[in-house]
Protein backbone atom coordinates (compact mmCIF):
# COMPACT_ATOMS: atom_id res chain seq x y z
CA UNK A 1 0.00 0.00 0.00
CA UNK A 2 1.48 3.61 -0.51
CA UNK A 3 0.49 6.81 0.25
CA UNK A 4 -1.74 9.47 -1.12
CA UNK A 5 -1.01 11.67 0.84
CA UNK A 6 2.15 13.58 2.45
CA UNK A 7 2.37 16.52 4.74
CA UNK A 8 6.27 16.66 5.30
CA UNK A 9 7.55 18.90 7.81
CA UNK A 10 4.45 21.38 6.93
CA UNK A 11 4.47 24.76 9.16
CA UNK A 12 1.94 27.38 8.78
CA UNK A 13 2.70 30.71 10.50
CA UNK A 14 -0.15 33.62 10.23
CA UNK A 15 1.76 36.71 11.40
CA UNK A 16 3.43 35.61 14.91
CA UNK A 17 1.37 33.02 15.67
CA UNK A 18 2.33 29.42 14.32
CA UNK A 19 -0.78 27.38 13.37
CA UNK A 20 0.61 24.11 12.57
CA UNK A 21 4.39 23.71 13.39
CA UNK A 22 6.21 20.93 11.55
CA UNK A 23 3.07 18.63 10.93
CA UNK A 24 3.58 15.14 9.69
CA UNK A 25 0.98 13.08 8.67
CA UNK A 26 0.70 10.46 5.58
CA UNK A 27 -2.38 8.76 4.62
CA UNK A 28 -2.25 5.67 3.23
CA UNK A 29 -4.56 4.43 -0.17
CA UNK A 30 -7.65 2.92 0.90
CA UNK A 31 -7.62 3.79 4.13
CA UNK A 32 -10.00 5.84 6.67
CA UNK A 33 -7.71 8.37 8.10
CA UNK A 34 -8.65 10.34 11.60
CA UNK A 35 -7.61 13.97 12.71
CA UNK A 36 -8.36 14.54 15.84
CA UNK A 37 -7.08 17.04 19.21
CA UNK A 38 -8.52 19.67 20.99
CA UNK A 39 -9.75 22.44 19.91
CA UNK A 40 -7.35 25.10 18.16
CA UNK A 41 -5.07 21.91 17.78
CA UNK A 42 -4.96 22.92 13.84
CA UNK A 43 -6.68 21.42 12.04
CA UNK A 44 -9.02 23.01 9.42
CA UNK A 45 -5.84 24.66 9.08
CA UNK A 46 -4.28 21.54 7.88
CA UNK A 47 -7.49 21.35 5.98
CA UNK A 48 -7.11 24.31 4.24
CA UNK A 49 -3.43 23.71 3.52
CA UNK A 50 -4.53 20.53 2.01
CA UNK A 51 -6.71 21.89 -0.42
CA UNK A 52 -4.90 25.67 -1.08
CA UNK A 53 -7.01 27.90 0.75
CA UNK A 54 -3.53 28.62 2.89
CA UNK A 55 -0.17 28.38 1.46
CA UNK A 56 2.22 26.21 3.80
CA UNK A 57 4.85 28.68 5.51
CA UNK A 58 7.68 25.45 5.01
CA UNK A 59 7.55 22.31 4.26
CA UNK A 60 5.72 20.23 1.42
CA UNK A 61 2.49 18.44 0.46
CA UNK A 62 2.71 15.38 -1.70
CA UNK A 63 -0.73 13.70 -3.29
CA UNK A 64 -0.42 10.36 -5.07
CA UNK A 65 3.65 11.53 -5.36
CA UNK A 66 3.24 15.12 -6.50
CA UNK A 67 3.89 18.04 -4.70
CA UNK A 68 0.53 20.54 -4.53
CA UNK A 69 1.94 22.84 -1.92
CA UNK A 70 0.80 26.31 -3.33
CA UNK A 71 -1.44 25.22 -6.15
CA UNK A 72 -4.64 27.38 -6.69
CA UNK A 73 -7.38 25.47 -4.84
CA UNK A 74 -9.53 25.01 -7.96
CA UNK A 75 -6.57 22.86 -9.65
CA UNK A 76 -6.33 20.78 -6.43
CA UNK A 77 -9.87 19.97 -6.45
CA UNK A 78 -9.17 18.88 -9.95
CA UNK A 79 -6.69 16.96 -8.88
CA UNK A 80 -8.82 14.82 -6.85
CA UNK A 81 -9.22 16.18 -3.43
CA UNK A 82 -12.90 16.64 -2.78
CA UNK A 83 -13.93 18.39 0.94
CA UNK A 84 -16.74 19.29 3.03
CA UNK A 85 -16.68 22.17 5.25
CA UNK A 86 -17.25 22.47 9.32
CA UNK A 87 -20.01 25.13 8.51
CA UNK A 88 -21.71 23.53 5.62
CA UNK A 89 -20.97 25.81 2.60
CA UNK A 90 -23.19 25.33 0.03
CA UNK A 91 -25.00 27.18 -2.66
CA UNK A 92 -27.88 27.45 -1.07
CA UNK A 93 -30.48 29.33 -3.52
CA UNK A 94 -29.49 26.46 -5.91
CA UNK A 95 -31.82 23.57 -6.01
CA UNK A 96 -30.28 20.50 -4.79
CA UNK A 97 -29.42 19.07 -8.14
CA UNK A 98 -27.62 21.69 -9.45
CA UNK A 99 -25.36 22.06 -6.87
CA UNK A 100 -24.40 18.50 -7.53
CA UNK A 101 -24.12 19.29 -11.09
CA UNK A 102 -21.76 22.65 -10.29
CA UNK A 103 -18.93 19.94 -8.94
CA UNK A 104 -19.90 16.66 -11.93
CA UNK A 105 -19.01 20.06 -14.74
CA UNK A 106 -15.27 19.03 -14.37
CA UNK A 107 -16.03 16.35 -16.37
CA UNK A 108 -17.67 17.87 -19.02
CA UNK A 109 -15.70 20.03 -21.75
CA UNK A 110 -17.30 21.61 -24.28
CA UNK A 111 -16.14 25.06 -24.51
CA UNK A 112 -17.43 28.82 -23.90
CA UNK A 113 -18.54 28.89 -27.83
CA UNK A 114 -20.36 25.69 -27.82
CA UNK A 115 -22.09 26.75 -24.66
CA UNK A 116 -23.10 30.59 -26.69
CA UNK A 117 -24.44 28.48 -29.67
CA UNK A 118 -25.77 25.69 -28.01
CA UNK A 119 -23.98 23.38 -30.25
CA UNK A 120 -24.22 19.60 -30.41
CA UNK A 121 -21.73 18.11 -27.75
CA UNK A 122 -23.27 21.16 -24.82
CA UNK A 123 -26.82 19.12 -25.38
CA UNK A 124 -25.13 15.71 -24.84
CA UNK A 125 -23.04 16.78 -21.58
CA UNK A 126 -25.61 18.03 -20.11
CA UNK A 127 -28.10 15.63 -20.08
CA UNK A 128 -25.06 13.53 -18.53
CA UNK A 129 -24.41 15.45 -16.59
CA UNK A 130 -28.27 15.44 -14.86
CA UNK A 131 -28.59 12.10 -15.12
CA UNK A 132 -25.33 10.63 -13.48
CA UNK A 133 -25.87 13.84 -11.47
CA UNK A 134 -29.57 12.23 -10.09
CA UNK A 135 -27.94 9.19 -10.19
CA UNK A 136 -25.62 10.42 -7.00
CA UNK A 137 -28.56 11.75 -5.64
CA UNK A 138 -29.91 8.49 -5.07
CA UNK A 139 -28.14 6.65 -2.20
CA UNK A 140 -28.46 9.67 -0.18
CA UNK A 141 -31.84 10.20 -0.05
CA UNK A 142 -31.95 13.16 -1.55
CA UNK A 143 -34.12 12.32 -5.19
CA UNK A 144 -37.49 13.61 -3.23
CA UNK A 145 -35.60 16.47 -3.04
CA UNK A 146 -33.00 17.21 -6.26
CA UNK A 147 -35.52 20.12 -6.74
CA UNK A 148 -35.97 21.65 -3.83
CA UNK A 149 -33.67 25.20 -2.56
CA UNK A 150 -30.73 23.98 -1.09
CA UNK A 151 -30.69 26.37 1.92
CA UNK A 152 -34.02 25.62 3.02
CA UNK A 153 -33.68 22.21 3.50
CA UNK A 154 -32.89 20.43 7.11
CA UNK A 155 -29.55 20.60 8.54
CA UNK A 156 -28.82 16.90 8.08
CA UNK A 157 -30.03 16.92 4.51
CA UNK A 158 -27.51 19.76 3.93
CA UNK A 159 -24.49 17.54 5.53
CA UNK A 160 -25.39 14.61 2.99
CA UNK A 161 -25.33 16.75 0.12
CA UNK A 162 -22.66 18.32 0.92
CA UNK A 163 -20.90 14.97 0.97
CA UNK A 164 -23.14 13.82 -2.71
CA UNK A 165 -21.57 17.03 -4.26
CA UNK A 166 -17.84 16.50 -2.59
CA UNK A 167 -18.18 13.08 -4.60
CA UNK A 168 -19.79 14.39 -7.91
CA UNK A 169 -15.62 15.91 -8.33
CA UNK A 170 -14.79 11.90 -8.22
CA UNK A 171 -12.36 12.70 -5.86
CA UNK A 172 -9.53 9.88 -4.79
CA UNK A 173 -9.65 11.47 -1.79
CA UNK A 174 -12.71 13.04 0.49
CA UNK A 175 -11.45 15.48 3.48
CA UNK A 176 -14.25 15.68 5.77
CA UNK A 177 -14.39 18.51 8.37
CA UNK A 178 -16.80 16.99 11.67
CA UNK A 179 -18.75 15.29 9.50
CA UNK A 180 -21.35 14.14 12.94
CA UNK A 181 -21.04 17.77 13.79
CA UNK A 182 -24.99 18.52 15.46
CA UNK A 183 -25.89 14.64 14.81
CA UNK A 184 -27.26 12.71 18.24
CA UNK A 185 -26.10 8.86 18.81
CA UNK A 186 -27.73 7.27 16.94
CA UNK A 187 -27.21 9.56 13.97
CA UNK A 188 -23.81 9.31 14.39
CA UNK A 189 -23.88 5.75 14.24
CA UNK A 190 -25.96 5.59 11.17
CA UNK A 191 -23.23 7.86 9.84
CA UNK A 192 -20.65 5.96 10.60
CA UNK A 193 -21.99 3.12 8.14
CA UNK A 194 -22.93 5.37 5.77
CA UNK A 195 -19.18 6.57 5.68
CA UNK A 196 -17.97 2.92 5.52
CA UNK A 197 -20.27 2.42 2.44
CA UNK A 198 -19.05 5.70 1.10
CA UNK A 199 -15.96 4.40 0.88
CA UNK A 200 -15.76 1.28 -0.51
CA UNK A 201 -18.46 2.23 -3.23
CA UNK A 202 -16.74 5.09 -4.65
CA UNK A 203 -13.31 3.73 -3.46
CA UNK A 204 -12.20 7.06 -1.94
CA UNK A 205 -9.53 7.68 0.78
CA UNK A 206 -11.36 8.94 3.53
CA UNK A 207 -9.57 11.45 5.81
CA UNK A 208 -12.14 12.94 9.20
CA UNK A 209 -11.70 15.81 11.02
CA UNK A 210 -14.33 14.36 14.37
CA UNK A 211 -14.89 14.73 17.88
CA UNK A 212 -17.20 11.73 18.14
CA UNK A 213 -14.77 9.52 19.47
CA UNK A 214 -16.93 6.72 18.99
CA UNK A 215 -16.79 7.32 15.22
CA UNK A 216 -13.72 7.97 14.86
CA UNK A 217 -12.28 4.60 16.90
CA UNK A 218 -14.82 2.30 14.98
CA UNK A 219 -14.17 3.84 11.32
CA UNK A 220 -10.87 5.04 11.14
CA UNK A 221 -7.48 2.69 10.32
CA UNK A 222 -5.18 5.02 11.55
CA UNK A 223 -5.50 8.36 13.58
CA UNK A 224 -3.45 11.35 14.07
CA UNK A 225 -3.43 13.31 17.26
CA UNK A 226 -2.75 17.26 17.04
CA UNK A 227 -1.50 19.49 19.40
CA UNK A 228 -0.99 22.83 19.72
CA UNK A 229 -0.08 22.38 15.62
CA UNK A 230 2.48 19.60 16.07
CA UNK A 231 1.69 15.69 15.70
CA UNK A 232 1.66 14.03 18.91
CA UNK A 233 0.90 10.63 18.33
CA UNK A 234 -0.04 8.47 15.20
CA UNK A 235 -1.27 4.97 15.10
CA UNK A 236 -4.34 2.65 15.18
CA UNK A 237 -7.31 3.42 17.37
CA UNK A 238 -6.01 1.17 19.69
CA UNK A 239 -2.41 2.39 20.06
CA UNK A 240 -3.85 6.20 20.04
CA UNK A 241 -6.25 4.83 23.08
CA UNK A 242 -3.14 3.61 24.90
CA UNK A 243 -1.18 6.93 24.43
CA UNK A 244 -0.48 8.76 27.35
CA UNK A 245 0.66 11.87 25.77
CA UNK A 246 -2.74 11.97 23.87
CA UNK A 247 -4.53 11.25 27.36
CA UNK A 248 -2.80 14.37 28.58
CA UNK A 249 -3.55 16.21 25.82
CA UNK A 250 -7.44 15.62 26.17
CA UNK A 251 -7.61 15.29 30.09
CA UNK A 252 -4.59 17.72 31.33
CA UNK A 253 -1.74 16.08 32.57
CA UNK A 254 -2.25 16.48 36.18
CA UNK A 255 -5.50 14.76 36.29
CA UNK A 256 -4.54 11.89 34.36
CA UNK A 257 -1.88 11.50 37.35
CA UNK A 258 -4.21 11.92 40.28
CA UNK A 259 -7.12 9.53 38.42
CA UNK B 1 -42.71 26.89 -29.22
CA UNK B 2 -44.60 29.99 -27.88
CA UNK B 3 -41.25 31.58 -27.87
CA UNK B 4 -40.13 30.74 -31.49
CA UNK B 5 -43.11 31.84 -33.33
CA UNK B 6 -43.16 34.98 -30.70
CA UNK B 7 -39.52 36.18 -31.56
CA UNK B 8 -41.30 35.60 -35.57
CA UNK B 9 -44.26 37.82 -34.64
CA UNK B 10 -42.07 40.15 -33.37
CA UNK B 11 -39.71 40.74 -35.82
CA UNK B 12 -42.69 40.91 -38.65
CA UNK B 13 -44.15 43.61 -37.09
CA UNK B 14 -40.54 45.51 -36.35
CA UNK B 15 -40.24 45.30 -40.09
CA UNK B 16 -43.94 46.24 -41.06
CA UNK B 17 -43.16 49.22 -38.68
CA UNK B 18 -40.68 50.56 -40.74
CA UNK B 19 -41.54 50.28 -43.60
CA UNK B 20 -45.36 50.65 -42.82
CA UNK B 21 -46.70 53.99 -41.19
CA UNK B 22 -48.50 52.04 -38.23
CA UNK B 23 -46.10 53.79 -35.29
CA UNK B 24 -44.78 57.37 -35.55
CA UNK B 25 -40.70 58.41 -35.53
CA UNK B 26 -40.95 59.37 -31.74
CA UNK B 27 -42.53 55.57 -30.68
CA UNK B 28 -40.05 53.93 -33.31
CA UNK B 29 -37.29 55.74 -31.29
CA UNK B 30 -38.86 54.45 -27.85
CA UNK B 31 -38.38 51.02 -28.72
CA UNK B 32 -35.08 50.93 -30.32
CA UNK B 33 -34.23 52.74 -27.16
CA UNK B 34 -36.26 50.04 -25.06
CA UNK B 35 -34.42 47.31 -27.19
CA UNK B 36 -30.94 48.83 -26.63
CA UNK B 37 -31.81 48.83 -22.62
CA UNK B 38 -32.66 45.40 -22.65
CA UNK B 39 -29.25 44.61 -24.18
CA UNK B 40 -27.46 46.88 -21.79
CA UNK B 41 -29.59 45.60 -19.06
CA UNK B 42 -29.38 41.80 -19.65
CA UNK B 43 -25.63 41.97 -20.40
CA UNK B 44 -24.55 43.79 -16.89
CA UNK B 45 -27.18 41.38 -15.11
CA UNK B 46 -24.57 38.62 -16.23
CA UNK B 47 -21.66 40.08 -13.89
CA UNK B 48 -24.39 42.24 -11.33
CA UNK B 49 -27.13 39.63 -11.22
CA UNK B 50 -25.57 36.06 -11.98
CA UNK B 51 -21.88 36.64 -10.68
CA UNK B 52 -22.90 38.88 -7.72
CA UNK B 53 -20.60 41.28 -8.44
CA UNK B 54 -21.13 44.90 -8.48
CA UNK B 55 -20.11 46.80 -11.95
CA UNK B 56 -20.59 50.43 -12.20
CA UNK B 57 -18.50 50.85 -15.46
CA UNK B 58 -21.25 49.08 -18.19
CA UNK B 59 -21.63 52.79 -19.88
CA UNK B 60 -17.50 52.52 -20.54
CA UNK B 61 -18.39 49.45 -22.57
CA UNK B 62 -21.14 51.32 -24.21
CA UNK B 63 -18.93 53.86 -25.11
CA UNK B 64 -16.41 51.81 -26.72
CA UNK B 65 -18.43 50.36 -28.92
CA UNK B 66 -19.97 53.73 -29.87
CA UNK B 67 -17.32 55.07 -30.43
CA UNK B 68 -15.48 51.72 -32.51
CA UNK B 69 -18.78 51.88 -34.28
CA UNK B 70 -18.62 55.37 -35.43
CA UNK B 71 -15.42 55.53 -36.48
CA UNK B 72 -16.10 52.71 -38.74
CA UNK B 73 -19.24 54.20 -40.10
CA UNK B 74 -17.67 57.74 -39.81
CA UNK B 75 -14.19 57.28 -41.33
CA UNK B 76 -13.50 53.47 -42.46
CA UNK B 77 -16.66 51.49 -44.21
CA UNK B 78 -18.50 53.04 -47.46
CA UNK B 79 -22.37 53.02 -46.87
CA UNK B 80 -23.53 49.54 -47.82
CA UNK B 81 -26.03 47.08 -46.10
CA UNK B 82 -22.76 45.29 -44.09
CA UNK B 83 -22.00 48.36 -42.92
CA UNK B 84 -24.37 48.26 -39.35
CA UNK B 85 -23.81 44.59 -38.95
CA UNK B 86 -19.77 45.21 -39.17
CA UNK B 87 -19.82 48.17 -37.50
CA UNK B 88 -22.17 46.91 -34.64
CA UNK B 89 -19.79 43.32 -34.11
CA UNK B 90 -16.31 45.34 -34.18
CA UNK B 91 -18.08 47.76 -31.16
CA UNK B 92 -18.50 44.49 -29.54
CA UNK B 93 -15.30 43.08 -30.24
CA UNK B 94 -13.53 46.20 -29.27
CA UNK B 95 -15.65 46.42 -25.62
CA UNK B 96 -15.07 42.64 -25.18
CA UNK B 97 -11.25 43.19 -25.61
CA UNK B 98 -10.90 45.77 -22.94
CA UNK B 99 -13.34 43.88 -20.77
CA UNK B 100 -10.88 41.21 -20.96
CA UNK B 101 -8.30 43.02 -20.08
CA UNK B 102 -9.65 44.70 -17.05
CA UNK B 103 -11.02 40.77 -16.48
CA UNK B 104 -7.28 40.27 -15.86
CA UNK B 105 -6.34 43.03 -14.20
CA UNK B 106 -9.01 43.02 -11.11
CA UNK B 107 -9.53 39.06 -10.49
CA UNK B 108 -8.55 38.83 -7.02
CA UNK B 109 -10.83 42.11 -6.18
CA UNK B 110 -14.49 41.30 -5.06
CA UNK B 111 -17.26 43.86 -3.74
CA UNK B 112 -16.24 47.15 -2.99
CA UNK B 113 -13.13 46.98 -5.04
CA UNK B 114 -14.29 45.75 -7.76
CA UNK B 115 -17.14 48.42 -7.88
CA UNK B 116 -13.77 51.03 -7.87
CA UNK B 117 -12.23 49.54 -10.25
CA UNK B 118 -14.98 49.62 -13.02
CA UNK B 119 -15.71 53.55 -11.78
CA UNK B 120 -11.92 54.19 -12.34
CA UNK B 121 -12.17 52.27 -15.85
CA UNK B 122 -15.35 54.54 -16.28
CA UNK B 123 -13.74 57.72 -15.65
CA UNK B 124 -10.42 56.81 -17.67
CA UNK B 125 -12.76 55.55 -20.60
CA UNK B 126 -14.84 58.88 -20.42
CA UNK B 127 -11.60 61.58 -20.37
CA UNK B 128 -9.62 59.24 -23.06
CA UNK B 129 -11.94 59.91 -25.73
CA UNK B 130 -12.33 63.30 -24.16
CA UNK B 131 -8.77 63.78 -25.02
CA UNK B 132 -8.16 62.10 -28.27
CA UNK B 133 -8.59 64.21 -31.75
CA UNK B 134 -9.25 62.23 -33.74
CA UNK B 135 -12.57 61.03 -32.24
CA UNK B 136 -13.79 64.29 -31.65
CA UNK B 137 -12.78 65.17 -28.16
CA UNK B 138 -15.43 66.73 -26.19
CA UNK B 139 -17.24 67.93 -29.17
CA UNK B 140 -18.30 64.92 -29.72
CA UNK B 141 -19.41 62.25 -33.21
CA UNK B 142 -21.75 62.23 -35.71
CA UNK B 143 -22.43 58.84 -37.02
CA UNK B 144 -25.17 58.29 -39.60
CA UNK B 145 -28.33 57.03 -38.67
CA UNK B 146 -28.10 53.59 -39.49
CA UNK B 147 -29.94 51.53 -36.48
CA UNK B 148 -33.79 50.59 -37.25
CA UNK B 149 -36.26 48.75 -35.57
CA UNK B 150 -36.00 45.40 -37.05
CA UNK B 151 -32.17 45.41 -36.49
CA UNK B 152 -32.64 46.40 -32.97
CA UNK B 153 -35.11 43.69 -32.58
CA UNK B 154 -32.32 41.20 -33.95
CA UNK B 155 -29.79 42.18 -31.49
CA UNK B 156 -31.55 41.97 -28.65
CA UNK B 157 -32.40 38.36 -29.90
CA UNK B 158 -29.03 37.24 -30.13
CA UNK B 159 -28.34 39.17 -26.86
CA UNK B 160 -31.29 36.90 -24.77
CA UNK B 161 -29.99 33.72 -26.67
CA UNK B 162 -26.23 33.74 -25.72
CA UNK B 163 -26.38 34.95 -22.66
CA UNK B 164 -29.28 32.20 -21.99
CA UNK B 165 -27.43 29.65 -23.35
CA UNK B 166 -24.56 30.80 -21.39
CA UNK B 167 -26.04 31.06 -17.79
CA UNK B 168 -27.53 27.48 -18.23
CA UNK B 169 -24.45 25.61 -18.93
CA UNK B 170 -21.49 24.68 -16.81
CA UNK B 171 -19.76 28.51 -17.58
CA UNK B 172 -23.31 29.71 -16.05
CA UNK B 173 -23.47 27.56 -13.09
CA UNK B 174 -19.77 28.36 -12.45
CA UNK B 175 -20.44 32.44 -12.26
CA UNK B 176 -23.66 31.52 -10.05
CA UNK B 177 -21.55 29.52 -7.60
CA UNK B 178 -18.85 32.31 -7.52
CA UNK B 179 -21.79 34.23 -6.55
CA UNK B 180 -23.18 31.99 -3.88
CA UNK B 181 -19.64 30.85 -2.17
CA UNK B 182 -16.34 31.26 -3.96
CA UNK B 183 -14.67 29.54 -1.27
CA UNK B 184 -17.01 26.71 -2.18
CA UNK B 185 -17.08 26.81 -5.30
CA UNK B 186 -12.68 26.58 -5.45
CA UNK B 187 -13.57 23.54 -3.61
CA UNK B 188 -15.81 21.75 -6.51
CA UNK B 189 -13.21 22.17 -9.07
CA UNK B 190 -14.97 25.50 -10.64
CA UNK B 191 -12.95 27.07 -12.87
CA UNK B 192 -12.95 30.20 -11.11
CA UNK B 193 -10.53 32.91 -13.31
CA UNK B 194 -12.00 31.48 -16.43
CA UNK B 195 -15.64 31.69 -15.41
CA UNK B 196 -14.97 35.38 -14.38
CA UNK B 197 -13.54 36.46 -17.48
CA UNK B 198 -15.97 34.46 -19.80
CA UNK B 199 -18.69 36.62 -17.98
CA UNK B 200 -17.06 39.92 -17.68
CA UNK B 201 -15.57 39.83 -21.89
CA UNK B 202 -19.56 38.75 -22.73
CA UNK B 203 -21.01 41.73 -20.70
CA UNK B 204 -18.60 43.62 -22.04
CA UNK B 205 -19.20 42.38 -25.75
CA UNK B 206 -22.84 43.10 -25.42
CA UNK B 207 -22.38 46.43 -23.75
CA UNK B 208 -20.64 47.41 -26.74
CA UNK B 209 -23.14 46.05 -29.08
CA UNK B 210 -25.85 48.15 -27.01
CA UNK B 211 -23.44 51.44 -27.64
CA UNK B 212 -22.91 50.63 -31.24
CA UNK B 213 -26.33 50.46 -31.64
CA UNK B 214 -27.20 53.60 -29.84
CA UNK B 215 -24.73 55.64 -31.65
CA UNK B 216 -25.95 54.93 -35.03
CA UNK B 217 -30.07 56.07 -33.84
CA UNK B 218 -28.54 59.09 -31.99
CA UNK B 219 -26.82 61.21 -34.91
CA UNK B 220 -24.90 62.43 -32.41
CA UNK B 221 -22.45 60.92 -29.48
CA UNK B 222 -20.15 62.74 -26.90
CA UNK B 223 -18.36 61.76 -23.96
CA UNK B 224 -21.17 62.74 -21.89
CA UNK B 225 -23.31 60.41 -23.17
CA UNK B 226 -21.48 57.56 -21.36
CA UNK B 227 -20.94 58.90 -17.95
CA UNK B 228 -21.68 57.40 -14.68
CA UNK B 229 -25.21 58.43 -14.59
CA UNK B 230 -26.04 56.25 -17.78
CA UNK B 231 -24.23 53.52 -15.75
CA UNK B 232 -26.44 54.26 -12.72
CA UNK B 233 -29.65 54.13 -15.26
CA UNK B 234 -28.72 50.73 -16.26
CA UNK B 235 -28.19 49.29 -12.71
CA UNK B 236 -31.41 50.71 -11.85
CA UNK B 237 -33.14 48.52 -14.58
CA UNK B 238 -31.06 45.56 -13.60
CA UNK B 239 -32.12 45.78 -9.53
CA UNK B 240 -35.44 46.85 -10.89
CA UNK B 241 -36.61 44.18 -13.58
CA UNK B 242 -34.07 41.23 -10.89
CA UNK B 243 -31.04 40.20 -10.39
CA UNK B 244 -30.17 36.60 -12.13
CA UNK B 245 -33.30 37.02 -14.26
CA UNK B 246 -33.12 37.56 -18.63
CA UNK B 247 -37.28 38.02 -17.60
CA UNK B 248 -36.67 40.51 -15.15
CA UNK B 249 -33.95 42.31 -17.51
CA UNK B 250 -36.62 42.93 -20.29
CA UNK B 251 -39.06 44.24 -17.73
CA UNK B 252 -36.70 46.21 -16.02
CA UNK B 253 -35.68 47.78 -19.70
CA UNK B 254 -39.03 48.07 -20.71
CA UNK B 255 -40.40 49.68 -17.14
CA UNK B 256 -37.14 51.95 -16.78
CA UNK B 257 -37.33 53.33 -20.84
CA UNK B 258 -40.60 54.44 -20.59
CA UNK B 259 -41.23 55.69 -17.09
CA UNK B 260 -38.10 57.76 -18.36
CA UNK B 261 -39.78 58.84 -21.22
CA UNK B 262 -43.25 59.58 -19.33
CA UNK B 263 -41.76 61.43 -16.97
CA UNK B 264 -39.90 63.52 -19.42
CA UNK B 265 -42.32 66.85 -18.34
CA UNK B 266 -40.78 66.63 -14.99
CA UNK B 267 -37.27 67.67 -16.42
CA UNK B 268 -34.73 68.34 -13.97
CA UNK B 269 -36.96 66.42 -11.55
CA UNK B 270 -36.12 63.53 -12.72
CA UNK B 271 -32.82 63.10 -11.97
CA UNK B 272 -34.43 63.03 -8.51
CA UNK B 273 -37.43 60.13 -9.24
CA UNK B 274 -34.77 57.54 -10.75
CA UNK B 275 -32.51 57.72 -7.67
CA UNK B 276 -35.17 57.87 -5.35
CA UNK B 277 -36.73 54.71 -7.03
CA UNK B 278 -33.41 52.96 -6.89
CA UNK B 279 -33.41 53.70 -3.14
CA UNK B 280 -36.78 52.48 -2.43
CA UNK B 281 -36.18 49.16 -4.44
CA UNK B 282 -32.94 48.68 -2.57
CA UNK B 283 -34.71 48.97 0.73
CA UNK B 284 -38.00 47.16 -0.10
CA UNK B 285 -36.98 44.68 -2.86
CA UNK B 286 -33.08 44.24 -3.19
CA UNK B 287 -33.67 41.38 -5.80
CA UNK B 288 -35.92 43.17 -7.91
CA UNK B 289 -39.85 42.08 -9.32
CA UNK B 290 -37.78 38.53 -10.53
CA UNK B 291 -35.01 38.20 -8.82
CA UNK B 292 -33.36 34.74 -9.06
CA UNK B 293 -36.45 34.13 -10.75
CA UNK B 294 -37.29 32.89 -14.44
CA UNK B 295 -40.04 32.59 -16.66
CA UNK B 296 -40.26 28.90 -17.77
CA UNK B 297 -39.88 30.39 -21.70
CA UNK B 298 -36.63 30.74 -21.19
CA UNK B 299 -35.17 27.96 -19.68
CA UNK B 300 -34.34 25.11 -22.12
CA UNK B 301 -36.46 22.38 -22.24
CA UNK B 302 -34.28 20.12 -19.93
CA UNK B 303 -33.27 22.65 -17.27
CA UNK B 304 -37.20 23.38 -17.01
CA UNK B 305 -37.80 20.80 -13.97
CA UNK B 306 -33.73 21.97 -12.25
CA UNK B 307 -34.45 25.14 -11.62
CA UNK B 308 -36.77 26.86 -9.19
CA UNK B 309 -39.72 28.75 -10.35
CA UNK B 310 -41.48 31.95 -9.94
Amino acid sequence: MSALLEIDNVTKRFGGLCAISKCNVRVMEGHAHGIIGPNGAGKTTLFNLITGIYKPTEGDIRFRGESIAGLRPGRIALKGIGRTFQNIRLCKNLTVLDNVRIAFDSQLHYSPLEAMLRLPRLGRDERRSIDESMKLLEPFGLTPHAHAVAGDMSYGLQRKLEIARALALKPRLLLLDEPAAGLNTGETAALTEFLRWVKSEFQVTLVLIEHHMHLVMNLCDRITVLDFGQTIAEGTPAEIRENPRVIDAYLGGTEVEQG
Amino acid sequence: MALPILVVLGFAFCVACEFLPIINTYTKGVLIMVGINIILCASLNLVNGYMGEFSVGHAGFMALGAYASAVMTIKWLPASVFELPLAVLFGGTVAAAIGFLLALLSFKTRGDYLAIITLAFLMIVKSAVENIEYLGGPRGMTPPVLTNLPWAFFWVVVTLWIIRNLVYSKFGRAITAIREDEIAANAMGVRVREAKILAFSTSAFFGGVAGALYAQVNFFIDPKSFDIVRSTEILVMVYLGGVASLAGSILGAVIFTLLFQALQDLGTWRMVVMPLILVLLMIFRPRGIMGMKELPWFLPKRELFTKRQP
